[in-house]
């Protein structure tokens, strides 16, 4: 059964099914990444912009008002200081940004869910998948904003560079979480809109970005306290100049993170099964 | 065994005339869905043999859809038995779907993605090589109709292109049963023609197609038996001639006297046919003889504002079995 012009036929459903089965998050990661690469331009430009600007307006213009070298900021420049906390903010705000839309999308705006799902992808496969591409442009991300860090000087330890992972791993304890709550919304009414102006922004703001938790009254320093940005920024600090925190207490920033991004994992992972699956 | 292919888009395995007996594909048995207290599906029993063209054909809401989700196991039975390819979709869910093509109601294409890319990266979803996808994807947009909208992103194709790269897209597994839920809903006549022409094609290649539609002409040019559903139950069984035969008379004498005097005037038709059926806006006269049943009306003075003899439809076999008309 051969003929000249024959195109080779596509191999039996059960090799697609097993394939299917073993790698399908990473087929769906592979669509996702695809999508990406028609804003590469964009992505770089805010990955390479964002840090430049903030590194600037604030390493350089804030911090000649602030007295640098002290106590409060670990003994090292008041960039040094805030450097991690720019890296984790600008991770937590891109999860932010790549959990929310993009799965109302794929839920409602353009169904593009929903055609995976017919194919021999599971649900979960299709989460596990959009999240593995986002955390690859977390990583991404973070390390185009950690070289400009350390172009800045503002990474004293060798060890800073493994704040590019505690950025991605704030980014998806912030995001998965996010991202199983996107999963559930059914009808846009602004939500993501709130999430953005009521919880990112006071978590940038409250989360001992731009100064040490300390400073804040008692009232307001809880919402550091269950922040992933502030375990992440902490994690980074720690990494970045030594800190001098107690290891306890830097095991319990990578505890609160790993559980975050965990739960919202599965989280995630229920409720794409429960509505793909109506 | 290696499946080759040559012109067709299929493997031509069955393609030279079915077996004599040929094997069931998917088997329902008492298949029933249920949403809380609401039976979207309620107790249907089926068959479809292979290289069969079976059709689904009932309103909306009637349970169709959710048939054919349960049949690719993306939906969860609630009860009654099924098995597609010999499996249990809701066990075997990515097993059963290796099988299948599906085009679901609602486009899903990634409108992100250029036209070329969509077919690409669906292949990918069933593990398959990009050697073998790359001039398969040609081949698909061949058929299709859309080689030269290749590096088109999809915003820019029209209605009926978009639903034949959902089409395009469903092959590019060489799938041997093809599901397509309303594939030519909201179309314009002459898309659907040329996508009913290509579904053709297929159904002569031996692939299984199975259809929903609300539209009586698709099922009656695209199916060899169909079930009429309505409210998750099924009414008739048979194909399209066998259906009309039983549930209907040859002809069909349409009769509009204007909105106001439709029922009044339908006693007067009384006797003439084999049955009077009194619609809104026409009364319709059931005869294996339609021309002499107008010519009978008109001599008992009636005047409508227009006839028509017609030949009885699967409209009308609905009508027949359940008082209401497929498309309000």
């Amino acid at each position: 059964m051969t003929d000249a012009r024959a195109v080779p036929s596509a191999h039996p459903p059960e090799a697609s099914a097993a394939r299917a089965r073993r790698w399908g998050a990473f087929y769906y990661a592979e669509q996702v990444l695809r999508v990406m690469k028609g804003y590469t331009w964009s992505i770089l430009m805010y990955s390479v912009g964002q840090p430049v600007a903030y590194l600037f307006a604030m390493g350089v213009g804030l911090a000649s008002l602030v007295d640098t070298g002290s106590v409060a900021f670990g003994g090292v420049s008041y960039l040094a200081f805030i450097a991690p906390a720019l890296l984790v903010s600008a991770a937590v705000m891109t999860a932010a940004n790549e959990f929310t839309f993009p799965v109302m999308a794929g839920f409602k705006w353009r169904r593009t869910y929903f055609g995976p799902h017919a194919s021999p992808l599971t649900p979960g496969q299709i989460a596990a998948g959009h999240i593995m591409a986002v955390t690859l442009r977390l990583l991404l991300q973070s390390a185009i904003y950690f070289a400009a860090v350390a172009l800045f000087g503002a990474s004293p330890s060798g060890w800073g560079w493994a704040g590019v992972f505690a950025a991605t791993l704030a980014g998806l304890a912030f995001g998965l979480p996010l991202m199983a709550y996107s999963a559930s919304i059914t009808e846009d009414k602004g939500q993501f809109a709130l999430v953005m102006r009521f919880i990112v922004m006071p978590l940038f703001l409250f989360s001992g970005t731009f100064f040490p938790l300390d400073n804040l009254p008692l009232a307001v320093r809880w919402i550091g306290w269950i922040s992933p940005i502030w375990h992440g920024t902490e994690l980074g600090r720690v990494l970045s100049f030594g800190y001098g925190e107690p290891p306890l207490l830097t095991a319990l920033h990578v505890a609160v993170l790993c559980g975050l991004a965990v739960l919202g994992w599965n989280l995630t992972r229920r409720r794409f099964a429960r509505r793909m699956g109506q | 065994m290696r499946r080759v292919h040559n012109e067709a888009i299929l493997p031509s395995g069955t393609r030279s005339g079915s077996p004599p007996s040929r094997p069931a594909v998917i088997t329902a048995e008492d298949l029933t869905k249920t949403y809380g207290d609401v039976a979207a599906v309620d107790g249907i029993s089926f068959t479809v043999m292979a290289g069969e063209s079976f059709g689904l054909l009932g309103p909306n809401g009637a349970g169709k859809s959710t048939t054919m989700k349960m049949i690719g196991g993306v939906t969860r039975r609630t009860s009654g038995r099924l098995s597609t390819m010999g499996l249990d979709p809701d066990t075997h869910g990515p097993e059963v779907r290796a099988h299948l093509g599906v085009v679901p109601q609602q486009d899903n294409l990634d409108e992100e993605l250029r036209v070329r890319d969509n077919l690409l990266v669906y292949g990918r979803y069933f593990g398959l090589a990009m050697s073998y996808l790359k001039p398969k994807a040609d081949e698909l947009l061949e058929f299709a109709q859309l080689t030269d909208k290749a590096r088109a992103k999809v915003d820019a194709l029209s209605g009926g292109m978009k639903r034949r790269l959902t089409i395009a897209r469903s092959l590019i597994n060489e799938p041997r049963i093809l599901l397509l839920d309303e594939p030519t809903t909201g179309l314009d006549p002459q898309a659907r023609h040329i996508l009913w022409d290509r579904l053709f094609r297929l159904k002569e290649q031996g692939v299984t197609l199975i259809l929903t539609t609300h539209y009586m002409d698709e099922a009656e040019q695209l199916c060899d038996r169909l079930i009429v559903v309505d409210k998750g139950r099924i009414m008739a069984e048979g194909s399209p001639a066998q259906l009309i035969r039983e549930h209907s008379t040859r002809e069909v004498v349409e009769l509009r006297f204007g909105s106001e005097r439709n029922a009044t005037i339908g006693s007067r038709l009384s006797g003439i046919g084999e049955r009077l059926e009194v619609l809104p806006d026409r009364v319709l006269l059931y005869a294996d003889d339609g021309e002499s049943a107008l010519e009978e009306a008109t001599s008992r003075g009636l005047r409508p504002l227009t006839s028509l003899v017609r030949r009885s439809s699967l409209e009308d076999v609905f009508l027949r079995l359940t008082g209401r008309s497929l498309v309000d």
